[in-house]
């Protein structure tokens, strides 16, 4: 023992020391130019998706709109982003600790998360951090409520959703000169889907919809079986269905629509799942019909038709939807935010993105700009139908690109 | 609501548990025999699953035809993990055998989450759309043709237990342990065998459940829950009762979710088993213990 400590303090000698020295003032010398650097460089991303799991169709959509930007935001003269991708799993505890492994990683900028639940636990660990999150895709409205400072959202809130889709159905009601009378209404029991289900509940009174809804009726997200939930509703005998959904159970509520032999006059979606690219290869013919009427890219948009030819070259046939669109709308949201703000400092960029006015955007709505909660509240949603593979747009009417095709073919006369 | 409404409904529930009976099945036979409770039952019915669709995908063939082998595939797995894993472990303490199970479910889940990830498969057939009509009843395809199959393999199973020299060997160790070991039973030969039919039936069962469901390394919890559901409802160790426990539940789940709330269906399922042991502990066709 003894000998050990004096063997150990022989080493400890004068030119040690020197040279340790020496090597500590080389370090702190060169340091500087590496944060000078490292403000040059590239803004560390972190983008949470549910790239597998229950929501993993969606998640991998929204994924395209990231593949998409490096090349579309250079040409656009913006900086270079470091994308650091993480996968939530579609599970609300999976993305919290995402987001906190990819702070700890370095990332300087959340973007994501799709899923309301998901994002909201991303937002809680952002404002926490000090690190601004840009959600993409999430319209619980509570998640803009809560007087974050870090937190911003270029995506309609479940009551501006459903406020537009009640304006964007009577104008489609009017170009397909018939509306339904009676309607039965479904949605996931998640935290989207309920925070629709309860502003329908607000919101329907003010429009004086030509419909009343006969029945409700609310599921499990990762129910397996919707065969019980289509009986319900297809007893109901009402024109039409209203839904909010994901993607898996938009694909069970069709399989069980074509089984039971039920072909409503509409099924008009408040949400995601009917128009992803996914569902219109899988369900082919069978896709065909439902009217979508939630956020959109605007065909007649400039950046819209870059998109569209980008999409063409990184998942050829697939059309542009709202996953790809609002996911790289976030990306530019934070290139524009760094190059403005010409620092990756959380409170910098905040600040920068809390100033955002594009006017060159993708979605329909007059461009992102954030209020004092974060949140776009300009940010407009769309009707569209699909159509033989395509999304046509029916309105708003500087948007549309197409008349709605009513009512809907039976799903036994498509061959 | 009309009529028809409630039969489309109670039929598709009564098939859908046809297919939960027949994996209640597999989990009653081991109990009723080997005496241990196999905790990694519905794990066993995600790998049947994954196999079915991993197969169908490779050799372009329909779920159905592969039942029969995937049943053969796991009854090979539940013989050689009764001679390896369970054996030692048969006349340890219960909490022995429930650890050794539990690992062997979170094992399976992760392992499966490994090679095939997280998300959903299924399996792709031509009547996977198809449904029947009769008059105003409208019965889905799949659902009938797994039903059919569950009941055509429940009955085979039967027949063997009933009929065969080995069946009646079975029968005879479950009677009576000691009666077997003196009359030159091989027990633990038996006992292999009984777990490998038991897994047999979750591998059948796993099978026919890929035409109603997509499979998803996470669904194996749920199923050891509704199995033990199912077995305890029908009662533990009656092969006839899982049968029954298992159209019970399904029927029950189907009629719940038509007349009050579909998304709290499962709450009427536990509803059941509630009543059951408060006032047939047994099950409705379990044997008293005296």
């Amino acid at each position: 023992m003894t000998h050990k400590t004096q063997s150990n303090s022989a080493r400890l000698t004068r030119r040690t020391v020197t040279a340790g020295l020496g090597a500590a003032g080389f370090i702190a010398g060169v340091a500087p130019f590496n944060i000078v650097r490292a403000a040059g460089g590239p803004l560390k991303v972190g983008v949470l998706l549910p790239r597998s799991g229950l929501q993993a169709g969606i998640g991998q959509s929204c994924q395209l709109g990231v593949d998409m930007a490096p090349a579309i935001l250079k040409s656009l003269g913006l900086p270079e982003l470091q994308i650091m991708n993480a996968d939530t799993e579609s599970n609300v505890d999976t993305a919290r600790a995402r987001a906190e492994k990819v702070i700890s990683e370095g990332a300087q900028l959340l973007v994501g998360a799709f899923d309301s639940g998901q994002t909201t636990a991303i937002a809680q660990v952002a404002e926490q951090k000090g690190i601004p999150l840009v959600i993409n895709i999430a319209g619980s409205p509570a998640i803009t409520e809560q007087g974050y400072k870090f937190v911003f959202r270029n995506f309609p809130t479940g009551p501006m959703i459903v406020g537009d889709a009640f304006t964007n159905q009577k104008e489609v009601f009017a170009a397909a000169g018939t509306a339904p009378k009676t309607v039965v209404f479904m949605h996931i029991n998640d935290t989207y889907g309920t925070a629709i289900a309860g502003a329908v509940d607000h919101v329907m009174p003010k429009f004086d919809m030509p419909y009343t809804i006969v029945e409700k009726i609310s599921y499990d997200p990762a129910a397996r079986d919707l065969s019980v939930e289509v009986a319900k509703a297809k007893a109901a005998n009402a024109d039409a269905l209203l839904v909010v959904s994901r993607l898996n159970d938009a694909m069970l509520l069709t399989r069980e629509l074509v089984k039971q032999r039920w072909t409503p006059q509409a099924i008009m979606s408040m949400g995601p799942g009917w128009y992803e690219d996914q569902y219109l290869k899988t369900l082919g013919k069978l896709a065909d019909g439902p009217i979508s009427l939630s956020p959109a890219p605007d065909p007649h948009k400039k950046l819209t038709a870059v998109l569209e030819a980008a999409l063409a070259k990184v998942a050829p046939g697939d059309n542009l939807n709202a996953n790809h669109s609002f996911t790289f709308e976030a990306l530019l949201v934070a290139a524009d935010a760094y190059k403005r703000a010409g620092s990756t400092d959380p409170k910098a960029l905040a600040e920068a993105i809390r100033t955002t006015n594009i006017t060159d955007n993708v979605n329909i709505g007059p461009g992102i700009t954030f209020n004092a909660k974060g949140q776009n509240d300009k940010v407009k949603d769309a009707a569209f139908q699909n159509r033989g593979g395509k999304l046509v747009t029916l309105a708003p009417k500087d948007a549309a690109n197409g008349k709605p095709e009513w009512p809907m073919k039976s799903y036994q006369s498509r061959g | 609501m009309p009529l028809e409404v409630y039969l489309n409904v109670a039929i598709g529930g009564v098939l859908t548990g046809l297919v939960y009976g027949l994996m209640a099945l597999g989990l009653s036979v081991i109990f009723g025999v080997v005496r241990v409770v196999n905790f990694a039952h519905g794990e066993m019915m995600t790998v049947a699953m994954f196999l079915a669709v991993v197969l169908c995908a490779a050799l372009h063939v329909d779920p159905l035809v592969l039942l029969v082998p995937i049943a053969a595939v796991l009854f090979v797995f539940g013989y050689a993990l009764q001679r390896g894993l369970i054996n030692p472990f048969i006349t340890r303490p219960e909490h022995s055998q429930f650890l050794l199970l539990v690992a062997l479910a979170i094992i399976i889940t992760n392992t499966l989450l490994i090679v095939f990830g997280p998300d959903a498969r299924t399996v792709q057939t031509a009547y996977g759309f198809d449904s029947f009509q009769f008059g105003q009843i409208i019965v889905d395809a799949a659902k009938v043709y797994a039903g059919i199959a569950a009941i055509i393999f429940a009955a085979a199973l039967f027949v063997f237990f009933r009929y065969t020299l080995i069946g009646k060997a079975i029968r005879a160790g479950a009677d009576n342990h000691t009666g077997a070991l003196v009359v030159g039973l091989d027990v633990k030969r038996l006992y292999a065998l009984t777990f490998g039919l038991g897994a047999a039936c979750v591998g059948a069962a796993g099978t026919m459940m890929t035409l109603l469901v997509d499979a998803t390394p996470m669904l194996g919890p749920s199923y050891t829950l509704l199995a033990f559901v199912i077995v305890i409802t029908g009662g533990l160790g009656s092969m006839p009762g899982a049968l029954v426990g298992g159209v019970l539940i399904g029927l029950t789940e189907a009629l719940a979710g038509l007349l009050f709330t579909p998304s709290a269906k499962s709450m009427f399922a536990f509803a059941i088993l509630v009543l059951v042991l408060l006032f047939r502990p047994q099950g409705i066709l379990g044997k008293r213990l005296a």
